[in-house]
């Protein structure tokens, strides 16, 4: 609703008292952790803007390093993958025959030659250490993290929103409505939960993903809508569970005696009495969500290979770890710990923050 | 007289919050002597639930600041020194509690023996066979019938009495020597509320137990008590016998806490309130006279109701489905200016014959003609407009405003759905003098409904109704939740509205004293049927129905009915 603003001569009265939302804001302004929490968030937030924007890490594909280049702290270790690799270059080289006498275009090699030397070839210097170490092709894993932050992140939260709304919106009218509506959905409800989780995104993926309608989508906004189309369901039954409970409060039978229609006392009246739980749901999703999609990168049916996740890091570190290179693991699961902890517990701290009394 | 338990300096404050201090009890001093009643009276916040529970230690440890200077002897120990593993043993024994609520104080899923032989058990050592027979016979002494069987039910199988005896008996168990009832008839039926009062009374007499009742109705105290201790903002105001505080009050808060409830037997123009009282101008003239109530034969009908039945469906098993009449047949007349008075016990369909002629219920049958147009044949549509003439207000003035909404944003909100006045400032300038016609200050208009008092939240309630003028307002229990002395002054408030609007009221409440007060005709109601209706003075004076006898006789009747009995 909109708030109101009198011109009249009312204005040295108009204060508006604290609603809800700054009442909350001051609580988890005290609570120490939440606030931690939420310094970390909005770091990592920052720095995947920063990535979206190409201020950091916006050359993570370029292969600056070695082959699995070492750490900085570790330059002295050796490099037997690093060292292959060299060696197989000059090996290739194929031995030296002399043509000339019966090669017809044997006088153009003078000219050849001179041509060949006007081209510069400038042998990249790769560097033998990286802050962190450097993956198979020699990308700076740091970087990697970054950018892989970007994605999961994204995915996490546009995903966790989406299926905020398309679970608010369906517990909202299944609660409110009740009856052979509030029926048909919850029967709706039942079918997509009575399949295994995992199974259930697997189909969604296949099917997404051989439908030629949909090929222009494929990669990062499919996994969004994967994950968005399986994880309403939780949402969904808080949200109609605190319907079925508000529609029979006596504000609201009160809003339908002074005449509000259906929709108003639905998205109005109960709405902003709800919305606490769908932020806390929504918060909780986004933590969810970015671990599904790890999940799912690593699973080989996330983002697609051209682009970088925690997930896919993951996936590489899988076959990393047999050789003994264990950097690109730790670079995307600290990253990863980081932000799902501080996430974490910054929804325990909004919750008590927007409900005191379940503390 | 030998004391029991001595009170001295309690003082008990709380941590709120925002990290503030909140003074619950200011260091009030009382004693109880043995076998004996002290009712400890006061409104919400006076301290009284406070006082009780710090005997018994009850008190949230974390919030509540007990001074080191309180003391609160019990047999010679000091209760508020004692060590935790003492007082259980003291708690449930020696000292014993029944709460306001029943239901919620009743465990759900143990049978009422199994409740009560527990307690049995644990504080008197006995087997679980003696403790079986035991509990069968405390059952049958609280009067509950049949108690063999009684035993084998769950809470929810009995009625709101029942239970409130069922806590009654594990209460006096263990023959304690000191039972505190916190409001224990509050969430009762007035007739109900005569029942538990008298058990009270006779448990006290043959246990020889000594009871501290706690209540905000100094009505129900007159009948019971040997002494009244009277509380206001954590303070004692008075105290002392009963005869002395119902004849003699010295403190005038104590006098308008009397004089504040309205009775059946007078009616003044205006019923005082505490200010009055505390005032130097004391009480006007209009507190004295008389109005005359009544429907009067030239009287302009506004609302007529004929045959009104509600039935509703509930499921039965998994296809079964089971009808359940609420209102059977409700016919009646309201008049313009008047108001018509709705009384019964609980589950008597009053409430439901408000919703159902509002349409906030589908009607099973019958019709509400208002101005000549059924209202219960007119489509959603056409509903509209009719729907801003007849308003309600509700109970709890907690649940009715919308949490989420500033009061301004709550009255405007009907102005904007009806269209009424031309543009948002005119609107809110209608809202501001709305605010002041119930005496609200402007300021409100900016705050959320928290931050206001029931009284104060009442009346922003009744404001949400003015703001689309109706010709006709449905009070369902507005003024049950609220103090005496609130109640005063918003029941002050809708009669000087009515004088003012010429609205009608449908005033439906359990309070006998109330609705013979405002009203001008009343309807009994029992089991969705009507029992009698008639205009005020006469259905009290001269009851037709056994009903409505047994009905009246149950109004507690303080003092007088003391003296007379």
């Amino acid at each position: 609703m909109s708030a109101v603003m009198p011109t009249t001569s009312a204005a040295p009265l108009h204060q508006l008292s604290p609603g809800l939302w700054t009442l909350a804001w001051r609580r988890l302004r005290k609570d120490r952790v939440g606030m931690v929490s939420l310094v970390i968030v909005g770091f990592f937030l920052l720095l995947i803007l920063g990535s979206y924007t190409g201020l950091v890490a916006k050359d993570w594909s370029k292969e600056v390093g070695v082959s699995y280049a070492n750490p900085t702290f570790m330059a002295g270790a050796e490099n037997l993958e690093a060292k292959q690799a060299g060696a197989k270059q000059t090996k290739s080289e194929v031995p030296y025959v002399d043509l000339s006498d019966i090669d017809p275009l044997a006088p153009k090699y003078e000219e050849w030659a001179k041509r060949t030397a006007e081209i510069k070839i400038t042998e990249v210097q790769r560097a033998e250490t990286l802050p962190f170490g450097g993956d198979k092709w020699g990308r700076d894993v740091i970087q990697k993290a970054i950018k892989g932050a970007e994605t999961s992140i994204m995915v996490g939260l546009v995903a966790a929103f989406l299926a905020t709304v398309i679970g608010t919106i369906l517990g909202a009218i299944s609660g409110y409505m009740g009856g052979r509506v509030g029926d048909f959905l919850e029967w709706f409800y039942n079918i997509f939960t009575s399949i295994p989780y995992i199974l259930l995104i697997l189909a969604f993926a296949a099917v997404f993903q051989s439908s030629p309608a949909l090929a222009e989508y494929k990669g990062i906004p499919m996994v969004v809508a994967i994950l968005a189309f399986t994880g309403w369901t939780g949402i969904y039954r808080l949200v109609r569970a605190e319907y079925i409970k508000h529609a029979s409060r006596e504000y609201v039978k009160a809003a339908q005696a002074i005449g509000a229609s259906h929709s108003r006392r639905m998205f109005v009246h109960i709405l902003p009495n709800v919305s606490h739980v769908c932020l806390v749901q929504l918060s909780q999703h986004v933590v969810q969500f970015i671990k599904a999609e790890v999940i799912l990168s690593f699973l080989g049916l996330g983002v697609p290979v051209d682009s970088v996740s925690w997930g896919t890091m993951l996936a590489e570190a899988q076959s990393e770890l047999v050789i003994g290179k264990w950097w690109q693991l730790v670079a995307a699961s600290i990253s990863m710990a980081v932000l799902v902890t501080a996430f974490s517990m910054l929804t325990d701290s909004l919750r008590d923050a927007l409900d005191p009394k379940i503390k | 007289m030998d004391k029991l338990l001595e009170v001295s300096n309690l003082d008990v404050k709380f941590r709120l919050d925002g990290g503030s201090i909140f003074d619950a009890v200011k260091g009030i001093s009382f004693d109880i002597p043995r076998n004996a009643t002290v009712a400890l009276v006061g409104e919400s916040g006076s301290g009284k639930s406070v006082s009780a529970m710090s005997i018994v230690r009850l008190l949230p440890a974390e919030q509540a600041i007990i001074s080191p200077k309180s003391k609160i002897s019990f047999n010679g120990t000091d209760l508020l020194t004692l060590p935790d593993a003492d007082m259980r043993q003291i708690r449930g024994k020696d000292i014993s509690v029944i709460f306001q609520e029943p239901m919620t104080s009743l465990n759900p899923v143990f049978t009422c023996g199994d409740q009560i032989s527990e307690v049995l058990r644990l504080h008197m050592g006995m087997t679980p066979k003696q403790a079986w027979a035991r509990a069968e016979e405390l059952m049958n002494e609280v009067g509950i019938p049949n108690p063999k069987l009684r035993m084998q039910s769950y809470p929810h199988e009995m009625s709101g009495g029942q239970q409130q005896r069922v806590m009654i008996a594990m209460a006096i168990a263990c023959e304690p020597k000191l039972l505190i009832a916190d409001e224990p008839t509050t969430a009762l039926d007035v007739t109900i509320q005569k029942q538990i009062l008298d058990l009270i009374a006779k448990l006290q007499q043959s246990h020889h137990m000594s009871v501290l009742f706690i209540t905000h109705d100094l009505a129900v105290v007159g009948e019971i008590a040997d002494q009244v201790v009277v509380m206001q903002h954590g303070e004692i105001k008075e105290s002392g016998e009963v005869r002395q505080i119902f004849e003699a009050p010295q403190h005038p808060y104590t006098k308008a806490l009397l004089a504040c409830r309205p009775n059946v037997e007078s009616r003044p123009r205006r019923l005082p309130v505490i200010e009055d009282f505390m005032s130097e101008a004391g009480l006007r003239p209009e507190h004295h006279e008389q109005r005359r109530r009544g429907y009067e034969a030239n009287d302009d009908i506004v609302l007529e109701v004929r045959n009104l039945s509600k039935l509703f469906q509930l499921k039965d098993g998994l296809f079964k489905k089971r009808e359940v009449a609420a209102v059977k047949g409700a016919s009646f007349k309201l008049a313009r200016g008047k108001t018509l008075g709705l009384v019964g016990e609980s589950g008597s369909g009053k409430t439901t014959v408000g919703l159902t002629l509002m349409r906030l219920h589908s009607a099973s049958g019958g019709e509400v003609l208002f101005d000549g147009v059924d209202l219960l044949k007119l489509s959603e549509k056409e509903m509209m407009k009719y729907k801003r003439r007849i308003q309600i207000v509700f109970q709890n003035p907690y649940a009715s405003l919308n949490p989420r909404f500033t009061v301004g944003q709550i009255l405007l909100e009907p102005m904007k759905i009806h269209s009424i006045g031309k543009n948002e400032q005119e609107r809110v300038q209608m809202a501001m003098a709305l605010l002041k016609r119930v005496g609200m200050p402007e300021v409100s208009f900016y705050k959320y409904p928290h931050e206001f008092s029931g009284g104060q939240r009442q009346r922003i309630a009744i404001a949400r109704c003015l703001t689309m003028k109706p010709d006709v307002l449905i009070c369902d229990e507005s003024v049950s939740a609220l103090d005496v002395s609130v109640q005063a002054q918003v029941l002050n408030l809708l009669q000087d509205l009515q004088d003012e609007y010429r609205m009608s009221y449908i005033f439906i409440s359990h309070d006998l004293a109330v609705v013979k007060y405002i009203s001008d005709q009343v309807m009994v109601m029992s089991n969705g049927e009507v029992v009698e209706v008639a205009n005020a003075d006469d259905i009290y004076l001269n009851p037709q129905q056994e009903y409505t006898r047994k009905l009246l006789g149950s109004i507690p009747k303080g003092w007088d009915g003391a003296k007379a009995a």
